[in-house]
């Protein structure tokens, strides 16, 4: 039977807030999906002529490509420091920054941290793959223990390399921020979930009641050495044991 | 003509503010003026030191090898200072806690006993000042009118108003100690 | 005729820069330059601006980096270990042609070294201390008014060309006390709208600030235009004192406190008969080679006197180019010269 395209609906489509540019990253990754949710929520709040996004260091440099609102790509870590500057110089700016493992819980831990401290009223985006992506698979501060990785090959022993960061917990156990939260996509479920939580957590800024952090358990099929299922499965069933979802503070 | 000055002794005996207080006093007066601490973590206790330039010309060097004039308020500053004054220079010895006299022929010495000055005033504390309007009548740099202004002035603007008179008398007691 | 006022080189920095309508200033503590950031805790929220102490000079250079990006004048001031900490954001800010003001109250190094007054950090500010192919305009103050004075000329570069712009003082001139006439007040809303700013796309497409580009070629044609604003900057930037330069026979190098005290010097040498003048860079980068050579080609000598082992001395020596004998005097770790211990050098090289 032809389709009659005049008659049909359209139930879903490209956020207006992300451009037509292709994505970079690999096939089963979630940075895709987080990327729509982020494009989506700008779409919803109608904030996209005063947003700021912030690019960090890793596979999600490009995120300035991404977004159709202006976008400042940052120093490896730095990104809550920056937004920090741009949020204290033009307070009706929405500025959040995007930021993986290595980034947010690591290189950056001082940034991440003492942003969280002063409640700056920006939106952080923390995406926790566990693993290195951009620069070859090396081990994250979140990685599993025992988990291979090129820097950790017979897997990671903590005598040496300690145990995974929850640095979301590290951040909840301070008196500023309004809302933490640990979030998941392994299934339409935990997408929605996620979405509704990224949406919070800009309302909130929007709102001037300050800090919010979304974290993001998020997938490496290609570092992983998994399937994009197999990923899924591997965070709803082994990630999620180390780093539980839900949220950590809700002073909304 | 360009002059400077050294004031030198323990932290805490007030040093640097008297050396402030010189320098914004030569400024009112329209001169130019250096002030240059000594700094470091010696905030109470250990050794102090400024040297203050006036100038009628812009200041070159805030660092002088050959002070005009000395102030000294303890003994080790003595030691460290007393060979660098210019010849014909000025030393103002703090006789109360300096027991020796200076050794140097070249220079005119004031021995004033600073502490007791102040002691008799009622306050230990105004021993900076005393020294300043000792060096003051020797040195005849700077008016003590315009130190007197200068030092309300610092006092007020820190909250410390209620001590203007205490260091005006102060001052006084040391400018009229020397002849 | 403006307020006359007493004020350490930390403070008239301060000042300044809240004049010349810093809006943002980002700052963590450390000696001999703490008293600057003082003055910003005290005054920035009292205007309504916004003052942090940062919980490292990492991060403030990276909150400067935010900010510039957001189109405010914003600056931040450290000392030379914590200046080290900041080159990761000066290369960023250079590499995003991004206005900021960076100043340096240089202490004695290398590693923590010490609180006293030094000069030894000059390579890594006018040869770039970051990684790649950059510079900052970098301004010697010699004088607190002086301090004053650059600093609005700093914040007035930094916008004309999108660059940092360091001023490199030291230990001596942020501590002492000078007399100065600060300033008038800008309205910093009377400052012309930076239109490549991240201030929301706003009937615009997306202003994008970055220093990336994965494309050799694209990432050459970024190099090339920093370069080409680097040669302009060169042809219209110099900037320095010369005095009693005609009729010298011995010329003394200098910048900073050292060319102060240098001029107490360049005094009682003359007054023993010695023709001896005194060269001043005030911009170190872009240095003034041209203006030195044209010294070096009718002195004799041209005597370099620093508070490092031979800093600047390199840049002296590549100006004069074997035109004139380019003898060193330094002091390191913090020992200060005096008038006549430069002296003492200005006689055994005018003979």
């Amino acid at each position: 039977m032809p389709v009659d395209v005049a008659r049909m609906t359209k139930v879903f489509e490209r956020p207006k807030s992300l451009t037509e540019a292709r994505y970079t990253y690999c096939p089963g990754c979630h940075h895709g999906v987080i990327t729509r949710i982020i494009g989506q929520t700008i779409d919803e709040l109608g904030i996209a002529e005063r947003t700021v996004g912030i690019a960090p260091v890793g596979c999600s440099v490009f995120a300035y490509l991404w977004y159709r609102c202006d976008a400042v790509q940052v120093a490896h870590g730095r990104a809550s420091a920056v937004a920090t500057g741009i949020k204290r110089a033009r307070p009706d700016l929405v500025v959040f920054s995007y930021q993986g493992d290595g980034d947010f819980a690591s290189i950056g831990t001082a940034e991440s941290l003492h942003a969280a401290n002063r409640g700056e009223n920006i939106t952080v985006i923390f995406v926790n793959n566990q693993i290195y992506g951009m620069t070859g698979g090396e081990m994250a501060p979140t990685t599993l223990v025992h988990q291979k990785t090129t820097t950790t090959p017979d897997g990671r022993d903590p005598a040496t390399c300690g145990y995974p960061i929850r640095f979301s917990e590290i951040i909840a156990t301070l008196d500023a921020p309004v809302y933490v939260t640990r979030q998941a996509l392994y299934d339409t479920r935990r997408i929605q979930d996620c979405t509704k939580a990224v949406k919070k957590a800009f309302q909130n800024q929007v709102d001037g009641k300050g800090y919010s952090l979304v974290e993001i358990l998020s997938t490496c099929p290609t570092n992983w050495r998994m399937s994009p299922t197999q990923a899924n499965e591997h965070v709803a069933n082994v990630v999620t044991q180390v780093f539980p979802l839900g949220d950590l503070v809700d002073r909304g | 003509m360009e002059r400077s000055v050294i004031i030198a002794g323990f932290g805490g005996q007030g040093v640097l503010l008297a050396g402030k207080i010189l320098a914004q006093a030569g400024m009112d007066h329209g001169l130019e003026v250096t002030w240059l601490p000594s700094y470091g973590p010696e905030m109470r206790g250990g050794t102090a030191n400024c040297t203050v330039v006036l100038s009628d010309a812009p200041v070159g060097s805030p660092i002088v090898d050959e002070p005009d004039a000395l102030i000294v308020l303890n003994r080790p500053s003595l030691e460290k200072f007393e060979a660098t004054v210019a010849k014909g220079g000025i030393i103002i010895v703090n006789a109360s806690l300096i027991d020796r006299k200076v050794g140097r022929k070249d220079v005119a010495a004031h021995y004033v006993p600073i502490n007791d000055i102040a002691l008799k005033l009622g306050d230990a504390r105004v021993v900076n000042m005393v020294a300043l309007g000792a060096y003051l009548r020797a040195a005849d740099t700077v008016p003590l009118d315009a130190v007197k202004r200068a030092m309300a002035k610092a006092l007020e603007d820190s909250g410390k108003g209620k001590f203007v008179p205490m260091n005006d008398k102060a001052l006084d007691g040391g400018y009229g100690a020397v002849s | 005729m403006a307020l006359r006022q007493l004020l350490r080189g930390n403070e008239a920095i301060a000042e300044a820069a809240i004049r010349a309508g810093c809006m943002c200033y980002f700052a963590y503590p450390i000696t001999p330059q703490a008293e600057l950031l003082e003055h910003m805790a005290r005054n920035m929220p009292r205007l309504g601006r916004t003052f942090i102490q940062a919980e490292s000079e990492v991060a403030a250079i990276s909150m400067v980096y935010g900010a510039a990006s957001a189109g405010v004048r914003t600056m931040t001031s450290s000392s030379s270990p914590g200046i080290s900490l900041k080159q990761e954001g000066i290369s960023y800010l250079a590499g995003s042609n991004l206005p900021s003001v960076i100043v340096n109250v240089v202490r004695g190094g290398p590693g923590l070294g010490n609180i006293a007054p030094s000069q030894c950090d000059y390579f890594q500010a006018t040869k770039g201390g970051g990684h790649g192919d950059y510079h900052m305009i970098v301004l010697g103050p010699s004088t607190v008014p002086e301090a004053a004075q650059l600093t609005t000329l700093a914040f007035d570069l930094a916008d004309l060309y999108r660059t940092p712009v360091m001023i490199l003082a030291d230990g001596l001139l942020g501590q002492m006390l000078e007399p100065v006439e600060l300033p008038e007040p800008i309205d910093p809303a009377s400052l012309p709208r930076k239109e490549w700013a991240a201030t929301g796309a706003a009937g615009r497409d997306p202003n994008i600030i970055l220093s990336f580009d994965l494309g050799p070629d694209n990432l050459k044609r970024m190099n090339e235009a920093l370069q080409a604003k680097y040669r302009e900057i060169r042809k219209r930037e110099i900037r320095y004192e010369e005095s009693d330069v005609a009729d010298a026979d011995l010329v003394i190098a200098a910048y900073g406190s050292t060319a102060r005290i240098a001029k107490s010097a360049l005094q009682m040498a003359r007054a023993e008969g010695l023709k001896v003048g005194l060269f001043r860079p005030i911009t170190l980068w872009p240095f003034p080679y041209d203006a030195l050579r044209a010294v070096a080609d009718h002195v004799d000598t041209v005597l370099t006197v620093e508070m490092s082992a031979g800093q600047m001395w390199e840049d002296v020596r590549l100006a004069v180019a074997e035109r004139a004998k380019t003898p060193f005097y330094g002091e390191m770790g913090g020992v200060v010269p005096t008038p006549r211990s430069i002296l003492n050098e200005v006689r055994k090289d005018a003979r």
